[in-house]
């Protein structure tokens, strides 16, 4: 057990080197930062000046060993727009996504879960062809649209709750939330609901098929025969099962979502990070945007491992073959 | 033949009312090529104590047999017709909650792969005190001192250990004693174990029917010993009954089917397996396979195989009683070839 998890933060030192030259060499060749900085009419030598001054004259294997260097000392740089350390910026916006994506994951698996087990459990049933209808839609229907038809109905139509912003925070130490006053709740429903619906189809999906593979089991025909109710031999014996692929699922898209929720969060003016990501990419803020990226690398492999842990506490079988 | 009748009413009057029995069961399969009828007609008894040989080869509907009394037919599967009587009270008129209440309280059941019905992911000692807990009101803590009598009355040794082992941490010798001491956590009238030994090696099974068969003598529980391997139960069964295509086409006490077997695919079955009690006699393989349920020839089911079929067999024969305890469904019981 420790011996795989050792190994697999060595996999992640790996992953996360090779990403940074992936980013670094990527946004190298994009464009010229120096150009959206200065004034349309600066003169040649005020540009080289302030190339000079970001360190952009230097050659690219220089900047990028000179990048790494300061990283390992923890600090990604400063944002070529405000001067600011890259990774304040992203921090502070940090709990306003985390708390977007938990939401919506938490609806995404609270609706979903249920869902796709009751579809499994009667796959011939018309219920069960309706919610799996209504996932197929969930997958289909682009994001941006859900949100605009979203807003059209409930914000401008209805005027039930908000278009944009966050309203309302409560400090929890550092950490700025809407969720526990009622107008950011408010706030928080509708891009948390559009951003959780190909998450809720998607969950549906693996919940039933992993739930009509675990009810066909003999050990659910064992517990039948044992007379167990029946809100035991779902609640336990085949939850448990499904959970091994469901976690897996949940946790790689919990991830991807909190890392990339940019169109969301932009079209609901979220002041979260994806916000941060596609500012900085327009205004070519490069320490910003690497600095992002190598987070969000850190975060996603960090992610990995503790599936992966899940995975071990969820099927002891495994557990034993982690060991060896 | 009226001393017969006699004597088969004496018995009756000795055991006392059966413990189970099966009235012209019927349990039918709705698929889309036809209606497979697994189970057609099935009457069956059983009393305190008994040991009930079912035998008959793969597809015969031994197991639909099982899942029936114990109210586990799922869709498309449905119990089309007839009655089970668990103490007189008829099983297949039971509410689900009802039927609940009797499976694994009543009657329990032992699966043929231990490898599979034991849950991966939860402890024995989970999946035990659950088992007693389905049916009674009582603590963690007394459910948890019955398991572990439970998996010391079956031979496990250390159980305090294996309670809290995960199944794939035993042997399949082990997980199946697990399985048969679930079935006994809650001191069923009936037990019906479907193949248990057939997916273990052979020196495991010879103990576990040996510990099986003493258990149920002790506490008076009557079994159902589901196999196709007539070998395996001819040691330990009181009485046999041979299913075929979703009939019981001979039953008897063992010694009345083992030694006269009446039927022509019981001798069949005998020939296909080699014991002791066959030793010398000419091997009688049964050609070909077992028909598809749903392409059965008109009449005795297994006229196709049988080397006595003649015209008279184009027509079902009943299951008509050939001596004592012993009825068989044939036109030409007893007869060998001709
Ligand atoms: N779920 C099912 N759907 C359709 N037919 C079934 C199903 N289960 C059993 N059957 C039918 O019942 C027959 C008897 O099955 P079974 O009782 O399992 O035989 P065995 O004597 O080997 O235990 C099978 O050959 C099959 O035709
Ligand atoms: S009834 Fe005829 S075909 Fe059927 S078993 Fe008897 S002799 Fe054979
Ligand atoms: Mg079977």
């Amino acid at each position: 057990m420790q011996a795989f998890i050792v190994n697999r933060i060595l996999q992640s030192l790996i992953v996360v080197l090779v990403m940074t030259l992936l980013v670094f060499a990527g946004l190298f060749v994009i464009g010229d930062p120096v150009q959206m900085l200065v004034s349309p009419d600066a003169t040649d030598i005020e540009k080289e000046a302030v190339r000079q001054s970001l360190g952009l004259d230097q050659s690219f294997v220089v900047q990028y060993l000179s990048f790494m260097r300061d990283a390992l000392h923890g600090d990604l740089g400063n944002s070529f727009l405000t001067g600011a350390p890259a990774m304040d910026l992203i921090l502070k916006r940090m709990p306003a996504t985390f708390e977007l994506v938990i939401c919506a994951m938490i609806l995404a698996t609270g609706i979903g879960l249920p869902l796709g087990i009751l579809a499994g459990l009667r796959p011939e049933a018309r219920s069960s062809k309706t919610i799996m209808a209504g996932s197929i839609l969930g997958f289909s229907l682009p994001n941006f649209w859900v949100a605009l038809v979203l807003i059209m109905i409930f914000a401008v139509g209805l005027g039930w709750v908000p278009a944009s912003g966050r309203g309302e925070t409560v400090q929890i130490g550092p950490i700025a939330v809407s969720f526990l006053t009622l107008d950011g709740l408010h706030h928080l429903i509708l891009p948390a609901l559009t951003l959780s619906l190909t998450k809720m189809a998607l969950i549906i999906r693996v919940a039933r098929a992993a739930t009509r593979e675990v009810a066909g089991q003999e050990y659910i025909k064992f517990a039948r025969a044992k007379g167990l109710r029946k809100n035991r031999i779902v609640g336990v014996h085949l939850l448990k099962n499904i959970m091994v692929p469901l976690i897996t699922v949940i946790g790689l898209e919990f991830g991807r979502t909190a890392a990339f929720a940019v169109v969301t969060e932009t079209i609901f003016s979220w002041p979260g990070m994806g916000k941060l990501l596609i500012d900085s990419i327009l205004t070519l803020d490069r320490p910003v945007v690497v600095a992002y990226l190598l987070l969000m690398v850190v975060f996603l492999v960090f992610l990995n491992l503790v599936v992966d842990l899940a995975y071990l506490w969820l099927d002891p079988a495994a557990r034993e073959k982690g060991r060896d | 033949m009226s001393t017969d009748m006699m004597s088969k009413e004496t018995r009756d009057a000795d055991l006392g009312a059966p413990v189970l029995k099966i009235e012209k069961l019927c349990t039918w399969f709705d698929t889309r090529e036809g209606t497979a009828r697994a189970v057609d007609g099935v009457d069956l008894e059983l009393y305190e104590g008994e040991i009930l040989g079912l035998v008959g080869e793969s597809g015969s509907g031994k197991s639909v047999t099982g899942y029936s009394v114990m109210g586990l037919i799922d869709p498309p599967g449905r119990i089309a017709g007839g009655r089970i009587l668990l103490d007189g009270r008829d099983l297949t008129r039971l509410s689900e909650e009802e039927h609940r209440r009797v499976r694994g309280k009543d009657i329990a059941m032992i699966f043929q792969d231990p490898s599979m019905t034991l849950n991966p992911t939860l402890r024995i000692e989970t999946q035990m005190i659950e088992a007693v807990r389905a049916h009674e009101a009582c603590s963690t803590a007394q459910a948890r001192r019955r398991a572990k009598d439970a998996l010391d009355m079956v031979g496990i040794p250390s159980p305090e250990e294996r309670l809290r082992a995960y199944p794939f941490e035993l042997s399949g010798g082990m997980r199946q004693r697990v399985a048969i001491a679930i079935a006994l956590l809650n001191k069923p009238r009936l037990i019906i174990a479907d193949e248990p030994t057939t997916a273990l090696d052979v020196s495991i099974q010879s103990q576990i029917i040996y510990e099986l068969q003493t258990l149920c003598r002790e506490t008076g529980t009557a079994m159902i010993w589901v196999t196709h391997d007539l070998a395996v139960v001819a040691g330990m069964a009181d009485r046999l009954a041979v299913m075929y295509a979703g009939r019981i086409v001979e039953v008897g006490t063992t010694k009345e089917v083992i030694e006269q077997p009446g039927h022509p695919y019981t001798r069949g079955l005998m020939g296909s397996v080699p014991m002791h009690e066959t030793r010398g006699r000419r091997l009688a393989r049964i050609p070909g396979a077992t028909p598809s349920l749903l392409h059965l020839p008109q009449g005795c089911s297994f006229r196709e195989r049988c080397a006595l079929a003649d015209k008279a067999c184009t027509r079902m024969p009943e299951l008509a009683q050939h001596h004592q305890a012993q009825s068989i469904r044939c036109w030409h019981p007893g007869e060998t070839d001709r």
